[in-house]
């Protein structure tokens, strides 16, 4: 066989390894597609389950679900974006600034089961929080906190080093300078990196598990300390915990698509803000 | 009669370290008052290094530090009780790279005055007017002030970048190779305009382009692997250096 | 006036940064905390146990060790399946895609990475089990394997994602110099780039199977949960996460039973925490990130 030959074949089986891969996950989705489409109606999506989640909506789900998120996002997103500036902006060669990055790679590497285990000990039972939407919260903005500071860091690092100088070489303080001359042009990436954690924390279903979601729970919750439903249990509880799984299998997958649709809505959203900016941003 | 000028900064056994590396080594000299100090020498040889230690900008960098002293009429700028923001007013830099700020060439040059709590409006746009004149930028974009900086010339963007530094007043000029990304006919205006304000300005200059160097400037400092190798008044280094090493790279043998 | 704001910013912003190491500790210690009774009582070589029977009338047993082998099995499955399509894929992404076709693959993988892991455990489930029953004739398609197919296909968008940007991350010029050498691109890319950009790809592998080992929902609910000790694919396993998961619902808060699931996190914590160290070592070392 010539080179050339060889070098055709080789490439051609390796596009095919990679395009099976997404014919994979095209399948995956399109199957949930399809078959969740005719679940989905008005009242699936705004009325309370009924008989175990056999019959009714998924509203509660959804509620607990925005609830949880927007939980997350109030305690982790000032968190990490400070996190970042500090690193990207203040941080010397200390060991201090080691420690942060040790422990942010740490945090990151976490098996969100074990956040959950972390949730359960100290939010739910220490601080006596009991499973609620506040331990939940809590819980997911530790797991998604990574993720935000290391975005947020990433779009700072993009600001050129040229403004900086200039701002701080006409005599402004260093938060004159990361506030007025960084900031601004870092924000739409720190944004767009962060929706991808909101995104995460959107689908994640073990860390709530132990901390706040409610197995059957067919009414809206009054305060962050009551528990709720989410997508992604109710989904896991339809599956394998119902009685009759065959029967709720159409509930399956409305609850599925769902899920899917919102988190694909935030990571692609997140994805083409993300190019847009590094297109426009030209320095 | 000779005039004697008055010294402006004075540096006395500085060294400088990026991490265990040595950029600077001993380095002795005095900068006179309202004249154009030009320091030359191959890259790498720490001559930008030298011109970052005046207003401190090395500072920024991780990992650096320093020894011995710069003083400004008197006042060692390393002293810690030296206000670094205070000293970067009255130090004003020009980069290399032409940087303005994302935003219109308006607030640009008020950027420095409205940071020191400047907020009369009159005030800052005298001061918008004052400095542009002062960097002859003015008549080119005097009826689109508030057009965003990055839509002007490369050298334009420089000679802004100027004008933002005059805007605060300085008292000292550091240019690290203003002209070194610019047409020749921009190069031009930038040479004519340093001539300009070498009247009210100490101005200290780093340049690859010993022509430039050589019209610009009153005093030369030759720089060679971290070292002074020798200073003087422009006319001599550039006709009768004392030292080989000037010689064999002002006649181009090397660098 | 604007040295003591800069000084309560300053101060603000290393107060935030700092949380992160305070939350490691934190979870170490609730951990721990929850744990270390069971030292005392009923002791800590109980956890090395052989069997793993939680819930019974005459005695509990607390072996971790079939949950370990679970966990074990399970992982090595889904890295040996998550190579050739995770590193074949970096490099078709990274070396041999025309621009647009890269443009359209890479966020195809972020939106791959994006699918919550309760949604591919459910297709687990309702598609993919049935399948690996019927292929292999099993009893069930609840297997090690049908969970490791599933882990796989989590784990590449991560090793496709770090491996790119090893192979991004190797000079041109290398590139340019074997090309000029009359290599063909072939040559180039799989006796010149791979073998440089080599430890970001192990790296990347490292990573993956940090995010498998401590993947839960989807092993949840595919891998038939049978603790036992088993080194055959197509049978059901019990992993570690999907114990914790499982069973932390039932149990009466400070039992034994309790304390050690929180065990059970402890040794995942720790797995992963090295796994995930190493990885980034060897990441920093060879400065691909």
């Amino acid at each position: 066989m010539t080179a050339m030959a060889k070098e055709k074949l080789i490439f051609n089986l390796v596009r095919g390894v990679t395009y099976f891969v997404v014919i994979v996950v095209g399948y995956l989705l399109f199957d949930i597609f399809i078959k969740g489409i005719p679940t989905i109606s008005w009242s699936f999506l705004t009325e309370l389950p009924r008989r175990s989640g056999a019959e009714g909506g998924i509203y509660p789900a959804i509620v607990g679900t925005i609830y949880l998120v927007s939980g997350a996002i109030i305690f982790a997103l000032p968190l990490g974006m400070a996190s970042a500036i500090y690193l990207s902006e203040y941080a010397s060669q200390g060991r201090l600034n080691r420690t942060i990055r040790l422990a942010i790679i740490t945090l990151a590497g976490v098996p969100s089961i074990v956040f959950g285990l972390f949730g359960l000990g100290l939010f739910v039972l220490f601080f006596g929080f009991g499973a609620s939407i506040l331990a939940g919260s809590l819980t997911l903005a530790f797991m998604i906190l990574p993720t935000i500071i290391v975005s947020s860091e990433e779009a700072l690092q993009a600001v050129p080093m040229g403004l900086r100088e200039a701002s701080l070489a006409l005599g402004a303080t260093k938060w004159q300078t990361v506030y007025t001359n960084v900031l601004p042009y870092a924000l739409p990436g720190m944004f767009t990196g962060s929706i991808l954690g909101i995104g995460r924390a959107a689908g994640e279903t073990a860390p709530i598990l132990l901390t706040v979601a409610a197995f059957f729970l067919p009414r809206l919750p009054k305060s962050i300390f009551d528990q709720v439903m989410a997508l992604p249990y109710h989904l896991y509880v339809l599956a394998t915990q119902h009685p009759d799984t065959e029967k709720v299998l159409p509930m399956q997958y409305g609850t599925a698509l769902v899920l899917i649709v919102i988190v694909v809505f935030f990571n692609l959203t997140a994805i083409i803000l993300r190019n847009h900016y590094r297109k426009k941003i030209q320095w | 009669m000779v005039k004697v000028p008055k010294i402006k900064l004075l540096i006395e056994n500085v060294n400088f370290f990026y991490n265990d590396k040595q950029a600077l080594f001993d380095i002795n000299m005095s900068i006179p008052d309202r004249q154009v100090t030009a320091l030359i020498g191959p890259s790498g040889c720490g001559k930008s290094t030298f011109l970052r230690m005046f207003n401190r900008m090395n500072d920024i960098i991780l990992g650096t530090r320093h020894t011995g002293k710069i003083t400004m009429d008197g006042l060692d700028i390393y002293d810690s009780k030296t206000d670094v923001v205070k000293l970067r007013r009255d130090v004003g830099m020009v980069f290399q790279k032409s940087n303005p700020f994302p935003k219109s060439i308006y607030d640009n040059i008020t950027y420095g005055p409205e940071i020191h709590g400047q907020k009369n409006k009159s005030y800052l746009e005298d001061i918008v007017e004052h400095s542009l004149k002062g960097a002859a930028l003015w008549d080119e974009v005097e009826d689109r002030l508030h057009d965003n900086a990055m839509g002007l010339s490369g050298g334009q963007q420089q000679r802004l970048c100027i004008a933002r530094a005059l805007a605060v007043e300085p008292k000292v000029i550091l240019m690290d190779e203003p002209a070194s990304a610019l047409d020749p006919k921009s190069t031009a205006r930038i040479e004519e305009l340093i001539g300009e304000l070498r009247k009210k300005y100490t101005i200290i200059i780093v340049t690859h382009n010993m022509q430039q160097a050589s019209r610009v400037s009153d005093h030369t400092a030759f720089f060679y692997e971290g070292a002074l190798i020798e200073f003087g008044k422009t006319h001599q280094i550039f006709t009768n250096p004392e030292k080989q090493k000037t010689e064999d790279y002002i006649t181009g043998r090397f660098g | 006036m604007n040295t003591w704001r800069d000084k309560v910013i300053y101060t603000i912003l290393v107060g935030s940064a700092s949380t992160s190491i305070f939350i490691v500790l934190l979870i170490f210690f609730f951990l721990g905390k929850e744990a270390l009774p069971f030292i005392n009582d009923p002791g800590f070589s109980g956890l090395f146990n052989l069997r793993w029977i939680p819930v019974s009338f005459n005695k509990e047993i607390f072996g971790l060790i079939p949950l370990i082998t679970g966990s074990v099995l399970v992982t090595l499955l889904a890295t040996i399946l998550m190579i050739p399509f995770g590193v074949l894929g970096a490099i078709y992404i990274a070396e041999i895609a025309t621009g647009r076709e890269r443009s359209f693959l890479k966020p195809f993988i972020e939106i791959l990475a994006g699918i919550p892991s309760v949604v591919i455990g459910f297709f687990g489930l309702v598609v993919l089990s049935p399948i690996i029953k019927d292929i292999f004739g099993l009893s069930t398609g609840l297997t090690a394997i049908t969970g490791a197919i599933l882990l796989a296909l989590m784990a590449v968008p991560t090793v496709i994602t770090v491996s790119e940007d090893a192979i991004q991350s190797v000079p041109g010029a290398y590139r340019e110099a074997s090309l000029a050498l009359g290599a063909n691109r072939l040559q180039t890319i799989f006796r010149i780039i791979v073998p440089a950009a080599l430890p970001g790809i192990i790296a990347a592998i490292m990573l993956g199977m940090g995010r498998v080992i401590g993947e839960t929902m989807a092993v949840l609910m595919v891998t038939g949960n049978a603790a036992k000790i088993t080194f055959n694919p197509f049978d059901s396993v019990r992993t570690m996460t999907a114990t914790i998961a499982a069973e932390m619902g039932e149990v009466a808060f400070g039992s034994h039973h309790y304390q050690a699931l929180f065990w059970v996190g402890i040794f995942l914590l720790i797995m992963t925490f090295f796994i995930n160290l190493i990885a980034q070592q060897v990441l920093k070392k060879y400065q691909m990130r």
